[in-house]
Order: structure tokens, then sequence, then C-alpha cells
């Protein structure tokens, strides 16, 4: 008797179970009123409405509004909407940290939104496992090319860039002079940069010539500025112990162990790299140009940019976040519209300087003249200038984990523990074995 | 008398019916938050599934089975050893050193004196306070140059290691802040136990002219036992689901000194996208708790004295 109502009681629940998880899922986005006007006056006609009268909602997430410039992208939707008045967006914005889990159990579950934004990290994680839709249909012809092709996929293009920033070298000008070295050009190499280094490191104990951190993120970087790689040309193989990386390793890791004009974590002793600059005891940085704002309310003396030195090549960074459509959307037209509007349209390009939230991943550069006026940096075409030289992370699936096992081995180098020629060969053992390239 | 009794028994039978719109809320969440995660979970460990395919998918076990592929894999990498190594030595450092702790600040809050709320409060901070708050707190008073903790070393003349940035002080480090977070918490256990010792054998052994080491040796640490153990249960799994101050204080670093496993759970689940093998860490997780607990319960009839 007991057993039986338990029974019932369970049955129950679930059943209770099963209406929840239906009513998750049953949140169609494409539910807007119908005109009103239209609906009172001729009751009739919604057997046949005209299509472009009915307003098409989509919902987009996103994270990179969230902490500031949430407003900006209410306006740049306002101002969409205007031009667009069949296609209503429904906004929802996330904090970053939140983001990536969130998406995974949407997508999983079927209940991602109409489109979204993504990092070039996970983008590949995604494209490849067949979540994301072909965008087409739109003119994207005024983005910038290469990271249009970050996000191209065995020429398909899954993602459009939506913003992008890069990298350059911060330095201080006030130790440059004590140091009585001339300030970085465009065209120095990394040699250049360790003289300059070690003579800023002379002018005393707690005064360092660089700092750049020996990361992966870093590291793929560098070995391009080496004519090294970390996967070869087809992605089919890891070259993470190449003759060329090993050189770029071995010189990172000497200006933290031998030459010292880098700081160890304990000389660094917990401070942050953008704290170390900021109190004047860091002659050069490579760093985010989202730096820019941060080091003008925060340093008192005079600091500058230059592009990056290179090596035997020159090669910068480029960070871009892209904007993907869910293959089981509704409206893939209202879609691709609304995607292709906010990467590359002019409206938000404007929208988006105007706020000095990101840069925006245009071909033509002269939308962009606004920014250029803004000092400090002086210098600031080395910003664009910079975008010559780009290289593209060596996007895989396994991203994250390549990542991981490659600054591990780097941070063990780094303290002394294995030598570079170690790391490498490790990281290059275990990314073997636990990373399947197919 | 007998009748009142058949009379509840009727009325229990009736109660569960009325009851269970009241349970059902309770219950509901039960299922729909525990026990079916925990079967789906199970069902999952037994996948490869990415974390991103549909689960809805009717296909999906055909599409993805692969046995017990996950649970070989695990228990043959040398990552799960390291990190459960490192758990293994988070434990030695911190049950001791955490019990200790907990019983100073019980026997310290036990004893009558003014202002001894206060005191309690202060204790219990710690407790209230989150792991996020803290771990960043500590992770500037670690700083081996300019944190507060080798400065005050410094100040006796000691050279304060690297800390979080050290392999091998990382860990103790970690023990360090887990101990003063949870003295509190434990501490007010133990105090609870201490405060249910019945007085007279204080007074008892005071005429038989026992001090002040005697009586906590040889009456309030037996009688402690039913406390102190339930502490040890509750600190060992606290133990092996080690996770947010490592995740903020070292990321499993320097060079995977503080790799414990449930950092590995996450990374395998939510950020290398491998949720079928992450399943199956959190079951060979649950299986050790489970281990180590019947080992406590079982163990706990020698030395357990239960005051009746």
């Amino acid at each position: 008797m007991k057993i039986r109502k338990l029974f019932s009681l369970i049955a129950f629940v679930l059943a209770l179970a099963l209406v929840f998880s239906a009513c998750g899922g049953a949140q169609t986005p494409a539910q807007t009123d119908p005109p009103q006007t239209q609906a009172q006056d001729t009751p009739t006609e919604t057997e046949a409405p005209p299509a472009e009268a009915e307003p098409v909602t989509i919902t987009y997430c996103n994270f990179n509004s969230s902490g500031g410039n949430e407003e900006t992208l209410a306006k740049m939707v306002a101002a969409f909407e205007a031009e667009y008045p069949n296609i209503k967006i429904e906004v929802e914005t996330i904090g970053y940290d939140d983001y990536f889990t969130q998406m995974q159990t949407r997508v999983a579950g079927g209940t991602a939104p109409d489109c979204y934004e993504l990092n070039i990290e996970n983008f590949a994680a995604y494209a490849n496992k067949g979540l994301l839709a072909e965008i087409t249909g739109v003119d994207v012809s005024g983005l910038n090319d290469t990271a249009l092709n970050a996000f191209n996929v065995d020429g398909k293009q899954y993602g459009l860039p939506e913003s992008f920033s890069n990298v350059v070298l911060i330095y201080n000008k006030d130790l440059f002079d004590q140091a009585g070295v001339d300030y970085p050009t465009d065209d120095w190499t990394q040699a250049d940069l360790q003289n300059a280094a070690e003579k800023i490191r002379a002018l005393g104990d707690d005064i360092y010539g660089i700092w750049q951190p020996i990361t992966y993120n870093e590291f793929f970087k560098v070995v391009a500025q080496y004519g090294g790689a970390l996967l070869n040309e087809d992605k089919t193989a890891f070259t993470i112990n190449s003759p060329e990386n090993l050189e770029a390793a071995q010189t990172l890791i000497d200006r933290v162990l031998v030459s010292n004009v880098q700081p160890n974590a304990v000389q660094q002793g917990g401070m942050g790299d953008w704290d170390m600059f900021m109190s004047g005891r860091l002659g050069m940085i490579p760093t985010g140009i989202w730096a820019f704002q941060t080091f003008t309310d925060g340093c008192d003396f005079a600091w500058d940019i230059a592009v990056e030195p290179g090596s035997t090549q020159k090669a910068t960074h480029f960070f871009s976040n892209c904007v993907v459509m869910n293959p089981e959307t509704e409206h893939p037209q209202e879609v691709a519209t609304w995607l292709a509007w906010l990467a590359s349209s002019t409206a938000s390009a404007d929208i988006r300087l105007e706020a000095g939230w990101d840069l925006p991943a245009l071909k033509d550069l002269d939308a962009l003249s606004s920014y250029l006026e803004i000092t400090p940096p002086d210098n600031r075409e080395a910003v664009f200038e910079s975008l010559n030289y780009l290289v593209l992370p060596p996007v895989i699936e396994d991203y994250a984990l390549m990542s991981d096992i490659i600054t591990q081995k780097l941070a063990a180098a780094a303290d002394g523990t294995i030598t570079a020629q170690e790391a490498l060969d490790q990281a290059q053992a275990e990314c073997e074995a636990q990373i399947d390239l197919g | 008398m007998k009748k009142a009794t058949k009379d509840n028994l009727k009325r229990q039978g009736a109660g569960l019916l009325t009851a269970s719109p009241f349970l059902l809320p309770s219950l509901a969440g039960m299922v729909i938050f525990s026990l079916l995660p925990l079967l789906i979970s199970g069902m999952i460990s037994l996948t490869d599934w990415n974390g991103l395919d549909k689960l809805t998918d009717p296909d999906f076990f055909q599409k993805h089975f692969i046995g017990l592929d996950n649970f070989r894999a695990i228990l043959t990498s040398k990552e799960f050893w390291n990190a459960l190594g490192n758990t293994a030595e988070y434990i030695v450092l911190y049950i001791p050193s955490m019990l200790a702790a907990s019983l100073l600040v019980a026997y310290l809050l036990s004893r009558p004196r003014r202002g001894i709320g206060f005191f309690r409060v202060i204790y219990y901070i710690p407790v209230l306070t989150s792991w996020v708050a803290a771990s960043l707190i500590w992770k500037s008073v670690l700083a081996p140059q300019y944190g507060a903790l080798n400065g005050i070393l410094g100040f006796f003349g000691i050279e304060g290691p690297g800390w979080l940035l050290d392999e091998h002080w990382a860990m103790p480090a970690i023990v360090l802040v887990s101990v003063w977070k949870d003295a509190g918490f434990f501490g007010l256990i133990l105090l609870s136990g201490i405060v249910g010792i019945n007085k007279t054998y204080y007074e008892a052994a005071s005429i038989d002219g026992a001090g002040g080491w005697t009586k906590f040796l040889k009456i309030t640490l037996p009688l402690l036992t039913p406390s102190i153990f339930y502490v040890l249960i509750v600190g060992m799994i606290n133990s092996f689901q080690l996770f947010p101050q490592i995740m903020i204080m070292t990321g499993g670093g320097p060079n995977g000194a503080t790799q414990v496993m449930v950092e590995r759970i996450y990374n395998y689940g939510f950020r290398y996208y491998r949720m079928g093998y992450a399943a199956a860490f959190s079951w060979i997780l649950f299986a050790i708790i489970m281990v180590f607990t019947a080992i406590q319960m079982k163990g706990q009839e020698r030395w357990v004295h239960y005051d009746d």
C-alpha cells in the first residue's frame, strides 16, 4: 500500500519534471504580437498575413557588453530596429565568467538563442562539432580579410568578426631617457629589445627591462616571430619542439633566468603586470590596446607604443570575437542581416567607437579616424600598423587543452625546474597523447 | 492505551496522503536536482559526450556509448594519480591542523569570560566569508615580496618562502587558508559538544584532585569523540572536494603541484569539452569518498565514546 503510494508519488514528480522541461523547451523566440491595428481591423486576414508586416523577433546572447557596455549595445539594437522595422532583437547579456558554461548547457539542451557571440578559442570547438550555421546572403566585404578568414572553416563563413583587439609594445619613455636608449621603432628586432632591456635593468635593483608572460598565448606569437609554429601547415601534427620554437622559448626564458631583465615570480612578488608598469618599474610591456585607458589614468610618466619587435619576421597578436548563427533558428535571413549589420555597418561602428568600446573589424580604416585622435599614446598608428603582421592563434578543436599543456610546461621552464628543451619535448608528447588532430 | 496507538497508526496512513502535497516541493526538488542528475551523470560517464551535442537526440547512446573506456583512461593516467597524491597531501596536512585549531577555538570559547559573544562572532566570520573573497585576500597576503605574511616573518628575521608560487609551499599555503576558514565552523560544532558534557564529571574529578590538563585529556576529549568523529567525516569529504581556493589562488599550479580532482573535473567538463570523461572522473571521486567514509564509520567503534 505504502509502496504503491510512493510509486505514484514518484511518477507524479517525474511527470512534473517533464512539464517543467517542456516549458523550458517550448519558449519559441518567434512569438511576437502581430500589429494591433491590423489584427483588429481585418481579423480575416490572419490566414495570409503579409510577410513584411509581421515583425520577427530573434534572440541574441553576448558577453562582451557586460560590465559597462550594455547601453552601447542597446543603442546599436535601437539603431538596427529603426533601419529594419520588421526585425526585433531580444538581447541577453551574460557575464564572461558564466557565459561559456551557460552556452554549453543551452546548446546541449536545445535552447540556444538564434545567434550569439563566441571568442576565437571557443569558436573552433563549436564550428568543428557542427553547431553553427553558415552565414550566407549578406554583404560582408567591408570586413577585414584576416579577421574574416579566422572564422572561415573549409570555405564556409561560420562566424563574422564583430570586434578586434591587438597587442603592441608599450614603453616607459622616462626610463628610456634615463638609460640613454633610443625609443623603440617599428622596425626593432628582439635583439634591439634585449639590448634596451639590459640597459634599463641596470638602472636599479627594482627596475626591470620588460615583462612578457611566458604562457601559451604569448608563445604562439613569439614562435611565429622566429619563423616557427605549433602545428604543421595543414594542422595534422604538432610541431611544438621544433628548433625555431626552441629558440623562441629560450629567448623568453633566458630573460628571466639568465639576463634577468624580466622579473621571476618571486621578484614580481604577486604584483600584476600592469601595476608593475604603472608603478614605473618596467621599461617595456607587450600588451593589449585595451590597456590604453588604464595606463592613461594610472601612469604619472610619459609612455608611448610601437609595433612589437620581431626576429626573422614580425608577428603580432590579434584577438577577435565573432557572432554566430544557430542552425536551428527559424529566421536565418533575419539573423544574418542583424549579424552583418552589427559587425560591418558604419552605423554600428560609429556607436562602438563613440562609446570607446572595442574596435570594429573593418577593412576601411578611415572609419576609425576618430580613434587615432586620442592621445596618449602619440604613435596610435602603431595599432593599425600592427595589423599588417597578424598571426592567428592555431585554432583546433581541443584548443583549451593544448593551451593549458603548453602553459604548464613553459611555466616549469621559466622557474628553472626543467630546461626549455625538456618543456617543449614534454608539451609535444603530452599534446600528441591527449589530442587527436583528426 | 492500545486503542490510541491503533488510532495513531490509522491516522498516520491517512496522514501520508494529506502530507504528500506538502512534501512534494522538497521531494520534487530532490528528484529534479539531485536524483535525476545523479542517474544521468552515471549514464554520461559511459559515453564520449562532448557536452555540446544534444542530449535529447534519440540515438544519443548508440552514437556515444563507449563502455568503461573513460574509467580505464582515467585510472591509467598520470594526471589522476598526481591529483590524488596532491589531495592526499592536503588531507594529511589539513585534517590534524584543522582539528587542532578547531579544538583550540572550541576550548577558548567554552571558558566563561566577558564579551564571549564578541569572540564567537570573530571566530565565525571567516566561515561566513565567501571563498572567492577570502581566496583573493589571502592571495595578496601570501604574495612573496609585498605580502603581509612574509612582511611579518621578515620582521622576525625569517625569510618567508614563495608560498603559492613555490611548488613545495603551495599546498601548505592552501591548507593554511583552509584551516583559517574552517576552524570557526568546526570549532562551533566542538564547542556545542563541550558545552553538552555533564558538569558533574568535572566536579568529581576536581574533588579527586585532577588538574586542568588531566581533566581535558581524561574527560573532555573522550566525551567529545562523537563531535570529533563528525568533524573528521565532514572535513574528509570537504578535502576530497577541494576546489574554490585552488581555482582562485593557484589554478592548479605551480607546475601541477596543487592540481586536485574537482579542478580536473571542471576543466574537462567545461573547458576541454570532454563531459563523458569528466562525469567518469566524478564517479571515481564519489567512490573514493564513499570508501573512506565507510572506513571511518567502521573504525569509529574503536575510539568514539557515546555518553549515555
